[in-house]
């Protein structure tokens, strides 16, 4: 690993003005991008430890949303009982990220920032629908993802928070690749109080997480399995790798969406 | 090069660290604590699990720096105060929760943390608490064993103290 400074500022303003020198990264919960370091693929001058600003950390219900603060760990959102009386499929994708201390670290603006095609919070904030706050603005999460480990975030622009909108029912159907625990193809299902149905999926495709049209089309109007059977999910823009083919993980987009209709049943 | 001062089992410990010095590195090369163990270097084995204020995480992919005014727990704060075995130190000794023992202290930090979040877990509970720590030899029954016996042990401690 390159050298660094460090600097773990413990107020929002103090970090975006050390975001602003030269080849400064800003770091999360760091389960990511101290690995990423340690390869030497990355070579900050300044690594600005987010970790230590309170005001992004925390999660609050305020009205019809749920807003969970950029700096809050996944174990955090595990645990909370605010997360799981109002969007209980968050709490089962923060459940299941990496192991008990990777959840004590990485945090969900980490996690959205780095946008990982195999990362599970992206699909959680597609398929609710969620807003980005950062310093600077605010950001639909269907505008949030550009490909992987790309987003709209401008260089120095830091996750605040997430607001999701709060479902009538929510699940996370994750099914793992064992060695890594990242999703080898995810599903994110929430019917939303319009009676929409929306589906995000992660792990599957070869440019990141996406919501399949199909699918929530089928299942705004016929809440059932027999409606995913339905539904033509194609092989084309599936990733590929030794873990699984395009053909496999088109399936598997199936079979988690039909576990998640079970699982709401 | 700065100064990074952390209390480590209850005492308090300084030295030298550069910015991308890792935790781990810290205790064992600057606080010469070399209980904790350094198995992948990739966040995937668990060796090197460590309390910090309170949480276990992995002291390979957290940086010295970020640990400074922290409270540390390793693998040498697990024993009692006269040098004998803590109650899960003692479990993986009675139920035989070791072969090598590389991959012990992350494991015995790892249990700890899980009882003292969920006092009775079930087993599949535990095994699910130990998704972050790989063993290479015992093929984690016995480890498994030994955290259902230390829970035992406290369980029957917390009874005896009513
Ligand atoms: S050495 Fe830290 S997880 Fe393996
Ligand atoms: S006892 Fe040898 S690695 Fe676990």
């Amino acid at each position: 690993m390159y050298n660094f400074d460090y600097t773990k500022p413990t107020d929002l303003s103090a970090a975006v003005e050390a975001l602003g020198t030269e080849g400064a990264v800003a770091m999360g919960g760091g389960q990511t991008l101290i690995p990423v370091l340690k390869q030497r693929l990355s070579a900050p001058s300044t690594l600005v430890d987010l970790s230590a600003i309170d005001s992004m950390k925390g999660i609050r219900r305020m009205g019809d949303m749920l807003v969970i603060g950029g700096g809050t760990t996944h174990g955090a959102v595990a645990s909370s009982a605010d997360v799981a009386a109002a969007i209980p499929g968050l709490t089962e994708l923060a459940a299941k990220i990496g192991d008990p201390q990777v959840r004590n670290r990485g945090t969900i603006g980490g996690s959205l920032a780095n946008n990982d095609p195999a990362a599970c919070y992206p699909s959680a904030a597609l398929a609710l629908g969620a807003t980005i706050e950062t310093n600077q603005r605010e950001i639909a999460a269907d505008d949030f993802f550009q490909g992987l480990y790309t987003t709209a975030l401008n260089e120095g622009e830091v996750i605040t928070a997430v607001k999701f909108p709060i479902p009538t029912a929510s699940t996370y159907q994750k099914f793992e690749q064992p060695a890594s625990r990242f999703s080898l193809t995810s599903v994110f299902l929430a019917k939303m109080g319009d009676g929409s149905v929306r589906v995000g999926v992660t792990g599957a495709g070869a440019d990141g997480v996406f919501r399949h049209a199909g699918l929530e089309q089928a299942l705004s109007s016929d809440f059932s399995a027999s409606a995913v059977d339905g539904v033509e999910v194609s092989a084309d823009g599936m990733s590929n790798d030794l873990h699984a083919t395009p053909a496999f993980r088109a399936n598997l987009v199936k079979v988690m969406t039909k576990r998640a209709i079970a699982a709401l049943s | 090069m700065s100064t990074i001062s952390i209390t480590v089992n209850g005492q308090q410990k300084s030295g030298t660290a550069q910015g991308n010095t890792l935790l781990v590195d810290f205790l064992r090369s600057e606080l010469k604590m070399t209980g904790t163990h350094v198995g992948c270097d990739t966040s995937q084995c668990g060796a090197c699990v460590v309390h910090v204020n309170g949480e276990s995480v992995k002291s390979c992919t957290v940086f010295a720096s970020a640990c400074d005014g922290a409270e540390v727990t390793t693998i040498e704060g697990m024993a009692n105060d006269d040098g004998t075995l803590g109650i899960v130190q003692q479990a993986f000794h009675e139920e035989h929760g070791l072969q090598c023992g590389f991959c012990t202290p992350g494991m015995v930090m790892s249990i700890a943390d899980i009882l003292r979040n969920n006092p009775q877990p079930t087993e599949a509970e535990i095994r699910e608490g130990l998704k972050g720590n790989i063993c290479r030899c015992t093929g984690y029954h016995n480890i498994v064993k030994a955290a259902q016996s230390a829970a035992a042990t406290m369980a029957g401690a917390r009874q005896a103290a009513e």
